[in-house]
Formats: structure tokens, C-alpha cells, sequence
């Protein structure tokens, strides 16, 4: 079946993107955080008319514009890769997926621009309110780039407001709303710019901890640290509820990944959460090791983040293969899962229903047009996994979910921690008496890169086979090209967004060894 | 049973989608720009006025590539599909070249930037040099064609779902070999250039600067005419691909797009008033000492584009034809989104008036003196 498509094209695919993505994801949490905070201090500015409050916005506004350029340079990127590399899925979900592209553009991408070169151009240019409006503008347009694509990007994680259209053989939108209100695409917009936040008030306070270090620029480090703190502990305490919300709908949308997440195996009602653990090297699902070594496990929580009740099941990867447990579906009704060679069996009828479907219509049969089309749509739920060919392969990488899960789930409470301490010292004007927690301060910032990271590592290893969920898979989804080609340009791509990433790290840390200006 | 709704809407997004290529168009003079540093600037402070005046448009350029991609994917995802999956290095070196853009003005002049200014300048100039002729070179096989397939009943082999397949193993890189093509590119790069003059005669305010452009005027616009003209000549004398409108079998017709600028005369209006504004603007900039040639070449600019887009894939044309398989080529019919999607995209797209009404003023606000060397030395934000 799949093995005559070529399995390194897949995979070097995914590595393309996922580099650009990655890459990416350097630059954009950033902007979306600083701009906030950008426009919170302009707004002292024109508040109280004091210079010091300039002079600091402007600071930050450097740095925000160095890390801009780059972001917009691995942006246009990952725009056109869905059709450079992932041409079948342009096609299959290109109706639904290309609106939120389209709309990002025309909505967001002039908003931030046009007003970035008021903010940057515009000081002595255009009035303290205008500019202060463009300044909120930026950061607007900034966060409603960030909706469409996290809109697109749940959906296909979570399929909703579509339909299958055997004519036109693709998925086609039949409810724009449900598409940009899914319960997915809420959670997943609402955690990722809140990580943004809280990756940008780290950086604030950071840099700033590093000013009182050399003991330079005590005014402008002090309010800095006050607002990106406060900025960043709310945000924090947000993004912890977004995250349980998120960990709910994984659950409901995605039960697979939710088990890859845990390392859960067997299935359990009362599952625990583990807080800590180490898996078992070389564990595979059909083996009968232990999948831990060690782990520390928070009782009952699993179910209750999960399915909201301490007592519920929660099915693991051997439960998910193999089929056979109880569940609750999207529609209230109590259902018996399907293993995953029945799921296979029922796409492989749907995609050989499409097949059946074009040859009656080449033929005029309008009977048997619908005798195919009801089969199809009958089995339709389950499209995607007729291109698998394994029922193994609908397992992700549990050890990369597993430990980037746990690595973004520490940080993520280490930083509320840290936004407390350091607003509570900040406040109390004791910050500058302990060198150690302005150290600390400065050593969060990769810590908070690394958060980031892991996060968008979760939720995309952790669907992995599919690009959308079910309905495709990624070995059906490429372009046709030579795995070689695409190796050359990860290549190329490689070596130039880390010359890019070099230069722009070197920049930014002479801007802020310069200083304010 | 004909769906004069969603007939209506599959033209008005080949309109939109035109509209902002025949705006993209215009906007990469930022890229002529780009190759002429060195040509206009002869000191470090002429340069860096250049590359100011040309620092605060290229997000505009970039924005509106970024927005042409986004809303030909939502509008004719199948061309999507098969262009960028099939013509892959084409598509490949035209991102190449803007990524390296992205990060050029914003780094060049910045100290610790590791690669060192005149590297930034090299990148400008690469990607005004490639970018230009190769985006150029890509439009031209709206019209003259290239080596695919599609077939969607693909999705239905297991062993090989993929719908889309490139024909020639060089995957795009072909198009640049046919004259036709390559006429356009060229046109496109001269054009990008003197736009550039142009908006240089009317932004900067240096006397030496500008009497330089309207010198190279000459070496530019010359040739623009001429690879036009070649390419515009051509264009109407070769054969056409052709949709049967009843059958929706595509074949080839003797002088099609010149029978469809006949058939379409509102078309044929607007493209002889773009050519005419275009080369009234050139004549203003190369032979009166008016500063305002930049806005006729441009406008012209934007109509003509348009006009050819039109063109393409009006009238019961292929705009993306297959030499390879006649029938795999797309039309504006078989290519576009749901009319359900394009009706959603429709309401989207009554923000445009809008988001031209806040671009055009808030450039207004900070646009209203001149770049000169007085500016250059009180900006605290240079590039």
C-alpha cells in the first residue's frame, strides 16, 4: 500500500516544517507578549508626559523590532509550505483551511505593518495619541494573526463545520463559526498568546535583572520588571487554565495523544497523573515491559482533568489500538470504540465508496451515485485511516509527547511562581538586595524559549499520524517530489535560518548592552 | 442547472486575486529598488537615504505577497496545490530570495549583526534581481503552460494518493528556459526598476540622486518597452488554451487572448490606458523634470497587470494550463473553493476598502516630508 510512497519524502517533509515552525515559534511569542507591554508603558507615556516613560517604550520597541523582521521572514515560509510540500492536503482541506490564511492577511498582516512603521517612523511625526493608537494597533493586529492561524491549526486537530463533497473530492465548509468558535480553537488561541505573554514578560524582566546587575538604568529596569511581572503572573495563572481546558479537549478530540502525553498504556478508570516519571527505553505497545521505571502519580486527577469526574476511564494506547471500550461520543450516546483495524477496514470502504461514487457518476447512475455516496458518508469518520497500513501507526512518538508535556507542565507552574516572588520583591522595592534572584531572573529567559517549544512539540508530535485528525494522514497528505529535493532545502533552510537566528541573537544582545537611548 | 451565484463569485475572487497580483506588481519596485543602491548611491549617506525610502514600503510588498498567497489558497486551492507542490524550486528560490529580504533592512545597519552590511545590501539585491524575474517568469505560464497533471481520483489509490504530479523532473526550474516566460521576467525586473527610479525622483530629496535616476532612466525603461512589447506581441499572436464552456474540455485556440481582449473590451480599454499611462509616466520622468512620474507608471502598472490577469482566466480560458494533459489545466471553474467559502471570503473582503482607507492615512500622517540627509541624521529608528 503506502510503502510505494516513499516513507523519507514523509518524513523529511515533516522535518522541513517542523523546523520552519519551530523556528518560527522563536520570534512570534515574543512580539506577542512585548507589544502588550510596549503599549502599556507608551500609554504611561502619554498619561504622565514624563520622558523616562519613552525612552523606555522606545528601548523596547528596538528589541521588538529586531525579532519582528525575523518572525516575518520564517512566516511567509510556513505560508507557502502547505502548498510546496503538503500539496494533497492543499487540495483535500484547502476550502476550509485557506479562508483563515486569507483572512489573516487582509485582517491582521497590513495592521501590524502599517502601524509598526507609525510606531517606528511616527514619533516626532504624528501626534501622542495617534501614536500610542498605533502602538495598541500593533499589538492587535499581532494577536489576530495569531487567531487565524491557531484557528487553522485546530481545526485540524479538531475537524468541525465541514462536510465531504464526493464530487469535488475534498472537505468542503459548511459553518464558518463552528469553524472559528470550536471549543478547540478557543483553547488553543487563548494558551498559545498567553504563553506568548508569559515568554515576553520572562524576557522584560530578565533583560531588566540584567541592567540592575551592571547596576545601569535602575528607573527603566524597575518599572519594567513591576509591569512585565504583573503582566506575566496573570497571564500565567491564565495560561494554566487555558491549559487545563486544553488538556479536556485533548482528551474529548484526541484521546490518543492524551495517552501518549501520560505514557499510558492499559487504561484505566481513576487514572492518575504522573508528576514525575522516567519511561521504559524501547517500550513498544504490544510488549509486555512496564512502561515506566519510576513515577510519582497525582491519584484520580487523569480522569478528573480528562473527563472532568475522579472515576472515569480514560483509555490508553492498547485500549486505542485495540478497540472495545466504553466512551461517551460528541453526541451524548454511549458507544464501544472500534479497534484500529476495524477503523482501517471502515476508511479503506469509505475511500473505495469515493472511488465507486466517481465511476457511477461517469456513468450517469444517479442510484447508484447514492447507494456509494451513503456508504461513504456512513464510514466517512473514519477517511483517513484507509491510507494506514499498520495499526501501530496510529501511535505517536510516546517519549517526545511524554517528556515534552512534562517539561512545559513544570515550567509552566515554576513561572507563576517566579512572576509572584519577583512582583513581591519588586513591589517591596528588595529586588536589587539579592543578586542571585536577578541571576535566576536572567537564566528564566531560555527556560521560557524552552516552555514554548515543548508546548507546540505536544500538540503537534502528539497527533501525529494525522494532519487532520482521522480524515488524513501525513503519508497522504505530501506533495510528489523527490525526498532528495526536500532534503536540499531543509538543508539550505537549516543553515540559513541559524545564520539568521545567530545574527539576530548578536543584535539584540549589542541593542541591549547599548541601552536606551 | 447553472449557478449564476457561484459562477459570479468564482470571477469576482479571479478579480481580487488579479487585483492584489497587479498591486504586487507594482509594489516591487521596492525590489528594483533594491538593484540600484549602488547605481544611485555613491556615498555611505546616499545610500542609506535609498535604503530608508525603500525601508518603510517593503513590508508592504511583503504583506501584499503574503496576502496574494493566502487569498489564491482560500479562492483556487488546486492551483495551490499543484503550482507550489509541483513547481517546487521555482517557488522554492522565490521564497529564498524573501526571507532574505525580511531580515535586511532591519539588521544591515545594526552593529554585532555577525554578517556584516554589505552582506544584508548583497541579499537586497539578490532577491531584487532573482525575485523579480523569477516571479515574473512564474506568472508568464498563466499563459504559456507547464507540465502537470491532476487527477483527483488519485485520492481513491492507496498505494499513491497524491493528486497533483510535476511532469519534468526540474520541477518548475523548465519555466525559466522558455523565451515567452523569460520575456516576461525580464519585463517585470526592468519595470521593477524604473518604478524605482521614479518613486525615488519623487521620495528623496538630493539633487545628485536624482539626476543620476533620471540618467539610468534611460537604461531602463528602454529595455522594459522592449521585452514588453516582445512579450505583449507575443502573447497575442500565439494560441490560447480554450474551455469549452458546455463540455468543459479545454483545447487549444488560434489568438485566443487577443480574441478575449475583442470579446472583452473593457479589458482591452484598460490595458491600452495602463500601457499608455505607464509609458506617460516614463515620458514625465525622463524628459520633464516632473516628479510625479512614479504615480502614472504606477497606476498604469496596476491596470495592465490586472487587464492581462483578466485576461488568463476570463472568457472561458485555462489560466493555469498543462501542456502536458490539456485536461488537468484549471480554470477559474474546476480550481476554486466552495461557494459556500467564497461567499464567506466575499464578506472578508469588504474590509479591503478599509484597510486601504487606514493605510493610506496613516502613510499620509508620517509621510509628508521628503526623505533628505537633514532627516537621515535626526531618525532614531534607521535603517
Amino acid at each position: 500500500m503506502i510503502e510505494n510512497l516513499d516513507l523519507s519524502l514523509v518524513n523529511w517533509s515533516r522535518a522541513q516544517f517542523a523546523l520552519t515552525a519551530m523556528y518560527h515559534w522563536i520570534f512570534v511569542p515574543l512580539t506577542l507578549g512585548l507589544a502588550y507591554i510596549m503599549a502599556f508603558m507608551e500609554t504611561m507615556y502619554y498619561k504622565t508626559g514624563d520622558e523616562h516613560w519613552k525612552r523606555t517604550t522606545k528601548f523596547w520597541q528596538t528589541l521588538f523590532g529586531v525579532n519582528f523582521a525575523i518572525g516575518v521572514a520564517t512566516g511567509l515560509i510556513l505560508e507557502f509550505e502547505f502548498g510546496t510540500n503538503w500539496s494533497n492536503y492543499s487540495w483535500f482541506v484547502g476550502d476550509i483551511f485557506g479562508a483563515p490564511l486569507a483572512i489573516e492577511g487582509i485582517m491582521a498582516f497590513f495592521m501590524e505593518s502599517t502601524f509598526i512603521a507609525v510606531m517606528f517612523f511616527g514619533w516626532n511625526k504624528v501626534s501622542k495619541k495617534f501614536h500610542l493608537i498605533s502602538t495598541w494597533l500593533v499589538a492587535l493586529g499581532a494577536n489576530l494573526s495569531a487567531l487565524w492561524i491557531l484557528v487553522a491549526n485546530a481545526w485540524m486537530q479538531y475537524p468541525a463545520g465541514m462536510h465531504f463533497n464526493p464530487d469535488t473530492a475534498r472537505n468542503e465548509m459548511v459553518n464558518f463559526w463552528e469553524v472559528l468558535f470550536s471549543p478547540v480553537a478557543i483553547n488553543k488561541f487563548l494558551h498559545t498568546i498567553t504563553s506568548g505573554y508569559v515568554l515576553a514578560a520572562i524576557f522584560v524582566i530578565g533583560v531588566s535583572a540584567w541592567f540592575l546587575i551592571k547596576k545601569r538604568e535602575i528607573k527603566m529596569a524597575k518599572h519594567s520588571i513591576i509591569i512585565a511581572a504583573t503582566f506575566g503572573l496573570l497571564s500565567s495563572l491564565f495560561l494554566a487554565f487555558t491549559g487545563d481546558g486544553s488538556a479536556y479537549q485533548v482528551a474529548q478530540k484526541q484521546p490518543m495523544k492524551l495517552a501518549a502525553m501520560e505514557g499510558l498504556y492499559k487504561g484505566q478508570e481513576g487514572a492518575g497523573l504522573v508528576a514525575i516519571g522516567a519511561l521504559t527505553p524501547g517500550k513498544e505497545y504490544d510488549d509486555n515491559k512496564e512502561p515506566f521505571i519510576f513515577k510519582i502519580e497525582i491519584p484520580k486527577m487523569l480522569s478528573l482533568l480528562g473527563y472532568r469526574s475522579t472515576d472515569a476511564f480514560v483509555p490508553g494506547i492498547n485500549d486505542i489500538v485495540e478497540g472495545g471500550y466504553a466512551y461517551t461520543d460528541a453526541n451524548g450516546e454511549p458507544q464501544i470504540a472500534l479497534s484500529a483495524e476495524q477503523k482501517m477496514a471502515r476508511g479503506k470502504i469509505a475511500i473505495q465508496a469515493l472511488a465507486d461514487y466517481t465511476a457511477a457518476s461517469d456513468e450517469g447512475n444517479s442510484e447508484m451515485m447514492e447507494y456509494h455516496k451513503a456508504i461513504l458518508q456512513e464510514n466517512f469518520a473514519y477517511f483517513g485511516y484507509g491510507y494506514l497500513n499498520n495499526p501501530k501507526s496510529i501511535i505517536p512518538n510516546v517519549p517526545l509527547t511524554f517528556y515534552s508535556f512534562r517539561v512545559m507542565v513544570a515550567l509552566g507552574f515554576l513561572f507563576i511562581g517566579f512572576f509572584a516572588l519577583i512582583l513581591f520583591m519588586a513591589l517591596k522595592n528588595r529586588i536589587r538586595q539579592y543578586n542571585w534572584l536577578l541571576w535566576i531572573s536572567v537564566l528564566m529567559v531560555p527556560l521560557a524559549y524552552i516552555a514554548s517549544q515543548a508546548g507546540w512539540i505536544v500538540a503537534e508530535v502528539g497527533r501525529q499520524p494525522w494532519v487532520i485528525q482521522d480524515i488524513l494522514p501525513t503519508v497522504a497528505a505530501v506533495s510528489r517530489i523527490d525526498a532528495g529535493a526536500v532534503q536540499v532545502t531543509f538543508i539550505l533552510f537549516a543553515v540559513i535560518f541559524t545564520a539568521l537566528l545567530i545574527a539576530e541573537v548578536s543584535i539584540m544582545i549589542k541593542q541591549i548592552k547599548i541601552g536606551p537611548k | 442547472m447553472i449557478d449564476t451565484t457561484y459562477i459570479f463569485l468564482q470571477h469576482y475572487w479571479w478579480f481580487i486575486v488579479s487585483l492584489l497580483g497587479a498591486l504586487l506588481v507594482f509594489l516591487l519596485f521596492v525590489q528594483g529598488g533594491q538593484t540600484l543602491i549602488y547605481t544611485l548611491g555613491k556615498t555611505n549617506d546616499e545610500r542609506t537615504m535609498l535604503i530608508n525610502s525603500l525601508g518603510r514600503k517593503w513590508e508592504y510588498t511583503f504583506t501584499t505577497l503574503v496576502t496574494f498567497g493566502g487569498a489564491f489558497f482560500a479562492s483556487f486551492p488546486l492551483f495551490y496545490s499543484t503550482s507550489f507542490g509541483g513547481a517546487y524550486w521555482v517557488w522554492m528560490a522565490i521564497l529564498f530570495c524573501f526571507i532574505i529580504q525580511a531580515i535586511s533592512y532591519e539588521y544591515r545597519s545594526k552593529p554585532n549583526n555577525v554578517l556584516g552590511k554589505r552582506t544584508f545590501e548583497t541579499f537586497l539585491f539578490i532577491n531584487g534581481l532573482v525575485g523579480t524575474i523569477l516571479l515574473g517568469t512564474a506568472v508568464a505560464t498563466f499563459f504559456t503552460g507547464s507540465m502537470f497533471s491532476v487527477d483527483k481520483m488519485n485520492l481513491t489509490n492507496l498505494s499513491n494518493p497524491i493528486i497533483s504530479s510535476w511532469e519534468t523532473p526540474w520541477h518548475g526550474l523548465e519555466a525559466a528556459l522558455n523565451l515567452h516566460n523569460l520575456s516576461l521576467g525580464l519585463a517585470v525586473f526592468f519595470l521593477a526598476r524604473v518604478l524605482a527610479l521614479q518613486y525615488f525622483i519623487n521620495m528623496v530629496d538630493d539633487i545628485s540622486i536624482s539626476t543620476r535616476a533620471r540618467k539610468q532612466m534611460w537604461f531602463n525603461a528602454i529595455p522594459f518597452v522592449v521585452l514588453f512589447l516582445v512579450f505583449a506581441i507575443w502573447l497575442m499572436l500565439r494560441d490560447g488554451f480554450a474551455v469549452n464552456p458546455d463540455t468543459s474540455m479545454v483545447y487549444m485556440e488560434p489568438y485566443k487572448y487577443f480574441k478575449n481582449l475583442i470579446e472583452m473590451p473593457a479589458l482591452l480599454v484598460m490595458l491600452l490606458l495602463g500601457v499608455v499611462l505607464v509609458l506617460f509616466g516614463i515620458y514625465k520622468s525622463m524628459l520633464t523634470g516632473s516628479i510625479k512620474g512614479v504615480w502614472y507608471t504606477g497606476i498604469g502598472t496596476v491596470a495592465t497587470v490586472l487587464a492581462l490577469l483578466l485576461v488568463a482566466g476570463y472568457n472561458n480560458t485555462a489560466y493555469y494550463p498543462s501542456t502536458f494533459d490539456l485536461q488537468s489545466s484549471l480554470t477559474i471553474f474546476n480550481s476554486s473553493s466552495s461557494k459556500f467559502t467564497l461567499t464567506v471570503m466575499s464578506y472578508v473582503s469588504i474590509m479591503v476598502p478599509f484597510v486601504v482607507a487606514y493605510i493610506w492615512y496613516a502613510w499620509k500622517s508620517i509621510n509628508n516630508k521628503k526623505i533628505d540627509a537633514e532627516e537621515m541624521q535626526n531618525e532614531s529608528h534607521k535603517y
